[in-house]
C-alpha cells in the first residue's frame, strides 16, 4: 500500500458524477460493464447476492402513497475511496493481507490484482458499498461466447475477489495511443468508462476531478451533489446529483427507520 | 493386576496409571471417525466444488468459519495464559494442568488454521499472506503470530511425546525432554508475547473497519479498543475452556485427573478477569454508541432487524457474562462442581457469541440507507467442516491422554 505518489509526477483523480434525475434504471451501464470486463454470469443469474456485478443499479422509492410516490435509481460502481488519512486509508486496501489491492495516488483508482488475491474476502467485509464480489463459481460462458471476450481484460478464476476498475485497461490503451502520438496528456473523451458510454441518458459523466477542463470538475461542485456515506470519511470519487431532497438523503447512513427511503 | 486384564498396548501407558482395553479405545476412536468423515467430505466439497456449496454470499463474505476461527483461538488462550501463570508468575500448582492446557491449545490453533484453509477461495495461494504481506493489515499480523505461536505450542508439546514411557527410555530423547523442560519458561514467554499480539489483532480485524460503524472502534495508536478487549476476553475465558475440557476428559475417563485446588485457582483468575473485561466492555459499549452517533448511525439501527435485536446485547453481557462472573467470583458457588461447569459453559458460549457478533452481525447491519437487511445462517457444509475439528480434537486428546503423561496428579489421585 503506497501512501505517497511519486514526487514531481502529475496526479489525476478520476471520478464520476452520476445524475440521478436523468437515470432511467435501464441497466445499460450494467450490461456495458459486463461485456467490457468479461464478467461471468450463470444461466440463472437472479441471485443478486452471488452474481458478479461491478456496476449495480439500485431502485429506491420515497415510500409515500400516490400522488406523492416517487422512485429513483442509483447506479453504484466502485466508489474508489481515497480515505482521509494514514489510519483511514481506502477501507479495502488497508485490510488486504496480501497486498492484492492498491490505491494509485497517481490516478486515484483502486486496483485489484486477481492473481495475487487468495480469496480471504476481508476487503469485502471492509467495503460498506458492497462493490466487491467474489467468484463463487468457475467463470463460464455459453458456447461460442468466449470469442467475444475482451482481450484487454483478464478473466478471473473462481475463489478470488473482483471489482470495478474504472475500466483501467482503457486508460492504459489511451495512454499508449497518446504516447505513440508524442503526447503526455489525454483528452477527456479519450478515456471513458464502458458504463459512461453505454448510458443512453447521459447520466454518467466521467473524467478527472482535478482537471478544470473536465465536466466532472464543475458538476461535483453542484449544490445538489452528494456522495454515499460521506460521514464515514471514505472520501469517495463517485458523486451523485439530484434535485430531489429525498434522493439526496439516500446518501446517508442506514438509520433503521422505515419510511424515508425504502425498497419497493 | 491380572495379566489378562492388562491392555495390549499397556507398555506405552504412562507409569502407574490405568487405561481401558485397546478394543474399547479403538471403538471410541472409530466412533469419532464417523463425524470426522462427514467433515472431510464437506471440506473436499469446498475445495473441489468451490465455496458456492456454502451459504456465504457477497453480503456475508465472513460467516461461521471466521466466527469459529476467532472463537477457538480465544478458547485456546488457556494454553498461553496458563503457561504465563505457571512459568512467568510462578503459580506452582498450575504445573498440574499446564500440559493439558497446551494439548487443548494445539487443538484450537490447529483447528483455526485448518478452518482458514477451507475458508479462503484459493487455498493453494494461502502462502501469499506471508510472501506478499501487507504490514497494515490486521490479518497479516494474525497469520504471522498464529503460525509462530502454533510452532511454539508444538515445541511445548514435544517434551510430552518424549516423556512417553518407551521413548523416554532412550537416553537422547530423555535428555532432550529434560532440556526442553528447562527452556520452557523462555518458550512460554515467547508464546505469551505472540499470543497477546494475535489475540489483539483478531480484535483489530473488525475494529479497523471504519466503513462498518457497528464494528469500528477508535483506539490507541494503530490498535482499536477491540484489540485490547479481545485479549482480555480471551484470557478471561481460555482457562474456563481448559477447565471444561478437563472435566469432560475426567467424565470420559471416569476418574479425577486434577486436584480441585488447581481448578479453583484457574476458575478464580478467570472470574476476576471476566469482571474486568465486563467493566471495560460496558465502557466500550457506551463509548461505541457515541462513536456511531457521530457518523449518523443511531445504535437502534444496529438492532433494528431480527434476529439481531437488543436481546443479543443483553444475552452476551448479562446471561453469558455477568452470571458466570458471579459464579466464578464467589468461593462457594465456584467450588460447587455443577455451578462451576455451568459458569465455564456460559463463559465459553459468551466468547463465541461475542465473536459471532463482531464478525457476522457486523456484516448483517446495513450501512447504506437503501441496503436491505439479509439474514445468514450456515448450511450443513459449514457446520460439518467446522465441527470436524471438534471431533479431531477429541481423537487427539484421547490418544494424548492414553499414551502421554499429561496429568501429573493422576497417579496420586487414582492409586492402582
Amino acid at each position: 500500500m503506497k501512501q505517497e505518489h511519486t514526487p514531481g509526477k502529475k496526479t489525476y483523480r478520476y471520478g464520476m458524477v452520476i445524475d440521478l434525475d436523468k437515470c432511467t434504471g435501464c441497466g445499460a451501464c450494467m450490461v456495458g460493464c459486463m461485456a467490457e470486463n468479461n464478467l461471468p454470469f450463470r444461466k440463472d443469474n437472479s441471485d443478486r447476492l452471488r452474481s458478479n456485478l461491478w456496476m449495480r443499479v439500485y431502485k429506491i422509492s420515497n415510500g409515500r402513497p400516490f400522488p406523492d410516490a416517487d422512485i429513483s435509481y442509483i447506479p453504484r460502481p466502485c466508489q474508489h475511496c481515497e480515505g482521509r488519512d494514514h489510519h483511514h486509508a481506502t477501507p479495502c486496501v488497508s485490510v488486504c493481507p496480501a497486498t492484492a489491492t492498491d490505491y494509485s495516488h497517481e490516478t486515484g483508482i483502486v486496483s485489484q490484482i486477481y492473481t495475487r488475491c487468495f480469496g480471504c474476502r476481508y476487503c469485502m467485509a471492509a467495503c460498506p458499498y458492497h462493490v466487491r464480489v467474489f467468484n463463487w463459481w468457475d467463470p463460464m460462458w455459453p458456447k461460442g461466447m468466449k470469442k467475444y471476450l475482451n482481450p484487454d481484460v483478464s478473466v478471473r478464476m473462481r475463489g478470488v475477489v473482483e471489482k470495478c476498475s474504472f475500466c483501467y485497461h482503457r486508460l492504459q490503451r489511451a495512454r499508449n495511443k497518446a504516447y505513440a502520438e508524442g503526447r503526455r496528456e489525454l483528452h477527456e473523451d479519450e478515456y471513458q468508462t464502458a458504463c459512461t458510454q453505454a448510458c443512453p441518458a447521459g447520466a454518467i459523466i466521467f473524467g478527472d476531478l482535478n482537471n478544470p477542463e473536465h465536466k466532472v470538475h464543475e458538476l461535483k461542485k453542484s449544490l445538489h451533489a452528494f456522495r454515499l456515506l460521506e460521514k464515514l470519511g471514505t472520501n469517495t470519487k463517485v458523486y451523485y446529483v439530484s434535485t430531489r431532497g429525498w434522493v439526496r438523503k439516500a446518501g446517508k447512513i442506514y438509520t433503521g427507520k422505515k419510511g424515508s427511503v425504502t425498497h419497493p | 493386576m491380572d495379566s489378562a486384564s492388562v491392555p495390549f498396548d499397556s507398555a506405552l501407558f504412562p507409569e502407574g496409571v490405568k487405561r481401558c482395553k485397546l478394543k474399547w479405545f479403538l471403538l471410541w476412536i472409530g466412533f469419532l471417525h464417523g463425524p470426522v468423515m462427514i467433515g472431510v467430505i464437506a471440506t473436499i466439497m469446498c475445495w473441489g466444488l468451490a465455496l458456492n456449496v456454502t451459504y456465504l454470499n457477497n453480503n456475508y463474505p465472513f460467516g461461521l468459519w471466521i466466527a469459529a476461527d476467532l472463537g477457538v483461538i480465544a478458547l485456546g488462550a488457556g494454553a498461553f495464559f496458563t503457561g504465563f501463570l505457571r512459568y512467568i508468575i510462578k503459580i506452582d500448582e498450575l504445573k498440574n494442568i499446564v500440559n493439558f492446557a497446551v494439548v487443548v491449545g494445539i487443538m484450537c490453533y490447529a483447528a483455526a488454521q485448518a478452518i482458514l484453509g477451507v475458508d479462503i477461495g484459493q487455498p493453494l495461494r494461502g502462502w501469499f499472506i506471508f510472501w506478499h504481506a501487507n504490514v497494515h493489515s490486521m490479518l497479516t499480523e494474525v497469520a504471522f503470530c498464529i503460525t509462530c505461536y502454533f510452532m511454539v505450542l508444538c515445541v511445548e508439546y514435544l517434551p510430552l511425546i518424549l516423556e512417553n514411557r518407551q521413548i523416554n527410555k532412550l537416553g537422547f530423547f530423555h535428555g532432550m525432554a529434560h532440556h526442553l523442560h528447562e527452556t520452557m519458561p523462555a518458550i512460554a514467554a515467547i508464546g505469551v508475547f505472540l499470543s497477546f499480539f494475535h489475540q489483539g489483532s483478531l480484535g483489530g480485524v473488525p475494529g479497523v473497519l471504519y466503513g462498518r460503524p457497528f464494528a469500528f472502534r477508535e483506539g490507541f495508536l494503530v490498535w482499536p479498543w477491540t484489540f485490547f478487549l479481545f485479549i482480555l476476553s480471551a484470557i478471561a475465558c481460555g482457562p474456563c475452556f481448559t477447565i471444561l475440557i478437563t472435566w469432560i476428559t475426567e467424565k470420559c475417563a471416569r476418574k479425577r485427573l486434577v486436584k480441585r485446588n488447581v481448578i479453583d485457582i484457574l476458575a478464580k483468575i478467570s472470574g476476576r478477569l471476566l469482571v474486568v473485561y465486563l467493566v471495560l466492555k460496558s465502557i466500550d459499549t457506551l463509548y461505541w454508541t457515541v462513536l456511531a452517533e457521530k457518523v449518523g448511525a443511531p445504535v437502534s439501527s444496529f438492532y433494528a432487524n431480527q434476529p439481531y435485536g437488543y436481546w443479543v446485547l443483553i444475552t452476551e453481557l448479562g446471561i453469558l457474562g455477568v452470571i458466570p462472573a458471579i459464579i466464578l467470583l464467589n468461593t462457594r458457588t465456584r467450588q460447587n462442581e455443577n455451578l462451576l461447569i455451568l459458569a465455564c459453559i456460559l463463559n465459553c458460549a459468551g466468547i463465541f457469541m461475542n465473536r459471532w457478533i463482531m464478525v457476522v452481525q457486523a456484516l448483517a447491519v446495513p450501512v447504506m440507507s437503501f441496503d436491505k437487511f439479509i439474514s445468514y445462517h450456515p448450511n450443513w457444509v459449514e457446520y460439518a467442516s467446522t465441527l470436524l475439528y471438534l471431533f479431531l480434537g477429541a481423537i487427539f486428546i484421547s490418544i494424548t491422554y492414553r499414551y502421554l503423561p499429561i496429568f501429573p496428579q493422576e497417579k496420586e489421585l487414582n492409586p492402582l
